[in-house]
């Protein structure tokens, strides 16, 4: 089946399934950017219990999702996996430490003898919603804005430094930090991950007060995310992109190249606008529908269909998805940063199994989330958070 | 050419490789046995319909949150860590270890963690036999991630099923079967699998123990143990059967650690088995090899040549036979090998020369010699030690190896005579009374989590210098990075984990007295 496509049509899907990954996993991030509003939308300890229990029991799907983003990125882009992960050190260094002290904080949180008291845990809470999610977005950013490496397979034959990946920059991907264009997108994604999280609060936890809270904070939340999004959107439509030569394989400034992507690929246009204007619709009919419940679907579907665009602008129509802004002949492109044919095609295989993956996942979705979770059912409940 | 390398940084990069994999691995032991147990005494609380054995199973469905947790958190630093402290091994065998990696999150991860939602919040919102198969499902969701990880961990002790690809400069995935289904893969998984249900089992006994010695929750402590020992004892004696298994493959595969292992230096024919001994710095080191020997040690003659080739009389080399070579066994002294890997290096450099400078004829030329069967069975197969400059850096560190081996060894067959004792004890229903039986079963648990980390020990020590065995040495592997980033972290992910193992066990304790509600 997947033997009869070709190299590049190999490519193309793989990055196609990179980006599916990567456009569920910002989606996923309701859980974190819930994590960030428990002390907005509970004011005492039953509300946060009753927060803190509702996201719980999706917190591995996020944390899955992270876990298959990056081994289906290792499997498929090995070349990524080396220069990114192993030269912006820091900027990953800290994504994990986050994600780390979120696993345990959920499980650790209520229990007696905790050591460290539930406030810490729920500080772990914090720091996992907040600062993981403003650097994957700014580490996502540099798809578009570039980064300081360069890569040279020649050094694997030379004994005394053969590694073949090198970043340029002292401050190992923390630099990324500073431009404005990343920032923007880090924060856009925090803010999204809040909004999710608020509709999230709305779809699944029966409390008229907290409901009434996550509505106001649903205003407060949409307005800055509206303001850096318009902005990353406006950098990014305007700036220099990083083509490629589909002959020569080399890597070049092209004006405009992201709107070109889009303008090219009309298809990605289409699911762009038709992403942003259900992530609008969901946040608009949450806020002036009463008993309204089913925003988080709306703008989740929203979401993943606007990321799965980005990470498209980025790999496809002849783009260095994650370019280099030291040297630009190093810049990583789907083909000369991928796995070898015979390892797509095994991988593409393994890939048919994702259908399956969302089948059980949707069921059991559904089996815990039937009932809005209530004060009274988490005190039947024998595991708590 | 050592002086030129940082060897600060490759070590710092194993050590902070060591830490993460050494935390991570004192918890997945245990999820990996335990799911099974919890789903083998849900199975028998929904075939009875006795609602004790439902207390049973979310006494240690508890426990087994408390530890998955923090084996979740510990787990996600590992898989990173191949890109941030090892990107050039990243890129050099990634064709071939990424995909195990990505099919355990889509195979293993969801269905663990989807179904784990389900097991601990499903009691009141499905049926009985759903939550049943949610629990099955999660336990092998666990070992089935097991399995992904430790097929790539097995294609790193012995590579198989791929090719080089000069172009690239790396190695690709030919045949993904056989990789898969590589006899040191089947042998790591199982052999590691049946070790976490051994710890677990012991965990289990060990804990009811301490219940019957309180005198109390009598009834369940013994359900407990029954279901426990039970099981322990079948996968004790898998444990002991892969192990003999595994030990046989090293010798063919990984000869140098298998030698460390028994601390043998010098080859011979009808070579004893060290059962016990004591090392020390053997007095006429005269190549300064830092030669150990025993200032005590108890041999069974012969045994040695039999466990690895089956025959009493058959010569088991050492590692003086292995560095120096031995014409009359064919065993290629490591310095010609290190010939042979330069040879191939050099030859994967003129072809990228010839290749930048377009000479196509030169360039035809070279990569003929990389399809040849000729260069890849005598000089590629030894590129790895192109990159070494002296013969006796591929010896392990022997006394770390032989102990490691027979700490495991020792303490797996205590383990299985200590099970046998406690399920002798039980059906005679004397188990209460043997207040000893119970206080060994109590202090057996650190010592199945001491075996079971040396264990490892021996695995990825046993195997230095060799990331990929003969094909990329560690010190080839690591990243472009600062010495002070990685001592920043090892520190920063010590205090951390240490702290949170802390908490963890705090948890835990507090839970056990608590007791089944």
């Amino acid at each position: 089946m997947f033997e009869s496509l070709s190299y590049l049509a190999l490519q193309q899907y793989w990055w196609a399934i990179i980006s599916l990954l990567g456009a569920l996993l910002v989606f996923l991030l309701f859980v974190q950017g819930g994590q960030t509003l428990i002390y907005t939308l509970g004011k005492n300890e039953a509300e946060r219990t009753l927060l803190v229990n509702s996201l719980g029991r999706k917190w591995e799907f996020t944390f899955t999702t992270l876990v298959t983003f990056g081994g289906a990125f290792f499997a498929s882009f090995p070349l990524f996996y080396s220069t990114s992960f192993g030269g912006a050190y820091w900027v990953w260094m800290i994504i994990l430490f986050c994600f780390v002290i979120q696993a345990v904080a959920y499980e650790y949180r209520s229990k007696p003898a905790n050591v460290f008291g539930q406030g810490t845990y729920e500080a772990f809470l914090f720091i996992n919603g907040a600062l993981g999610t403003i650097l994957l977005g700014a580490a996502v950013s540099t798809f578009f804005t570039g980064s300081a490496f360069s890569v040279n397979f020649s050094h694997i034959t030379n004994p005394v430094d053969p590694v073949i990946s090198r970043w340029e920059s002292p401050y190992r991907g923390l630099e990324a930090a500073i431009n404005i264009q990343n920032l923007c997108l880090g924060l856009s994604v925090f803010f999204l991950a809040r909004i999710l999280g608020i509709l999230y609060f709305m779809n699944n936890v029966d409390h008229d007060i907290i409901q009434t809270r996550a509505k106001k904070s649903l205003i407060y939340n949409t307005v800055p995310f509206l303001l850096v999004f318009l902005v990353f959107l406006a950098l990014l439509f305007t700036r220099k992109g990083f083509a490629v030569n589909p002959l020569s394989g080399n890597v070049y400034f092209e004006n405009y190249k992201y709107m070109h992507n889009m303008i090219e690929l009309p298809w990605i246009a289409v699911m762009f606008l038709s992403g942003i204007l259900m992530v609008l619709f969901g946040i608009v009919r949450s806020l002036i529908t009463a008993g309204y419940s089913k925003g988080i679907w709306l703008s989740g579907t929203g979401t993943i269909l606007v990321v799965f665009c980005l990470f498209s602008l980025a790999g496809y129509n002849h783009t260095a998805y994650y370019p280099s802004s030291y040297d630009l002949q190093s810049s990583l492109t789907i083909s000369n940063s991928s796995s070898s044919r015979y390892t797509l095609i095994a991988m593409s295989y393994v890939s048919l199994l994702i259908p399956l993956v969302f089948a059980y996942i949707f069921y059991a979705w559904r089996s815990i989330n039937r009932d809005k979770i209530t004060s009274a059912e988490i005190g039947r409940e024998s595991h708590i958070y | 050419m050592f002086e030129n390398i940082d060897l600060s940084l490759i070590n710092w990069s194993r050590g902070q490789f060591a830490l993460t994999a050494m935390y991570h691995w004192i918890f997945v032991p245990l999820t990996l046995g335990l799911s099974f147990i919890i789903a083998i005494m849900e199975t028998l609380y929904v075939r009875t319909g006795q609602e004790e054995w439902k207390r049973i199973t979310k006494f240690w469905m508890t426990l087994f949150g408390i530890n998955f947790a923090i084996g979740v958190a510990t787990g996600i630093i590992l898989e990173f860590e191949f890109g941030t402290n090892w990107s050039n091994y990243s890129w050099f065998v990634g064709d071939i270890f990424g995909a195990p990696l990505a099919i355990e999150g889509i195979m293993a991860f969801f269905l663990e963690s989807t179904f784990i939602a389900v097991m601990f919040f499903g009691w009141n919102k499905v049926s009985k036999k759903t939550h049943l198969i949610s629990t099955w499902l999660v336990a092998f969701g666990s070992n089935l991630s097991a399995l992904w990880i430790l097929v790539a961990n097995a294609w790193m002790q012995k590579p198989v099923g791929m090719h080089f690809n000069p172009d690239t400069a790396r190695n690709e995935m030919l045949n993904f079967w056989e990789v898969f289904l590589s006899p040191v893969a089947v042998s790591k998984f199982l052999h590691t699998i049946t070790s976490g249900y051994v710890l677990a089992a012991i965990f289990v006994i060990g804990v009811s123990s301490w219940f019957l010695l309180k005198k109390r929750e009598a009834y369940f402590a013994k359900r407990s143990i029954l279901v426990a020992a039970v099981f322990g004892l079948i996968s004790s004696l898998m444990l002991i059967h892969t192990g003999d298994s595994s030990t046989r493959q090293i010798v063919h595969t990984q000869p140098m650690k298998f030698a460390a292992l028994e601390g043998l230096y010098n080859g011979q024919e009808g070579a004893g088995l060290v059962a016990i001994g004591i090392m020390t710095t053997a007095p006429g080191d005269t190549n300064s090899r830092n030669v150990k020997d025993f200032t005590m040690h108890i041999e069974i003659p012969n045994f040695l040549s039999y466990m690895a080739y089956g025959k009493f009389d058959a010569f088991v080399p050492g590692i003086n036979d292995l560095v120096d070579g031995n014409d009359k066994y064919g065993i290629m002294s490591v310095a010609e090998k290190i010939d042979r890997g330069r040879f191939a290096r050099e030859s994967l450099a003129m072809l990228k020369t010839a290749r930048d400078k377009h000479d196509t004829i030169t360039y035809n030329q070279l990569k003929a010699r990389f399809d040849s069967k000729e260069f890849k069975d005598n000089y590629f197969r030894y590129f790895g030690y192109g990159f070494l400059n002296d013969p006796e850096s591929v010896i392990p560190n022997v006394p770390i190896a032989f102990y490691s081996f027979h700490i495991m060894v020792g303490l797996g067959f205590y383990f299985l005579i200590l099970m046998s004792l406690v399920l002798f004890n039980l059906f005679k229903n004397k188990l209460e009374e043997k207040k000893f039986l119970l206080r060994m079963c109590l202090f057996t648990i650190p010592l199945a989590y001491i075996a079971s980390q040396a264990g490892w020990v021996l695995a990825e020590m046993g195997r230095q210098p060799w990331v990929i065995q003969d094909l990329l040495p560690t010190m080839a592997a690591v990243s472009h990075i600062n010495t002070s980033s990685v001592q920043i972290t090892f520190i920063l992910f010590a205090l951390l984990f240490t702290a949170l193992l802390i908490a963890e066990l705090s948890i835990m304790f507090k839970q056990i007295k608590i007791g089944p509600r």
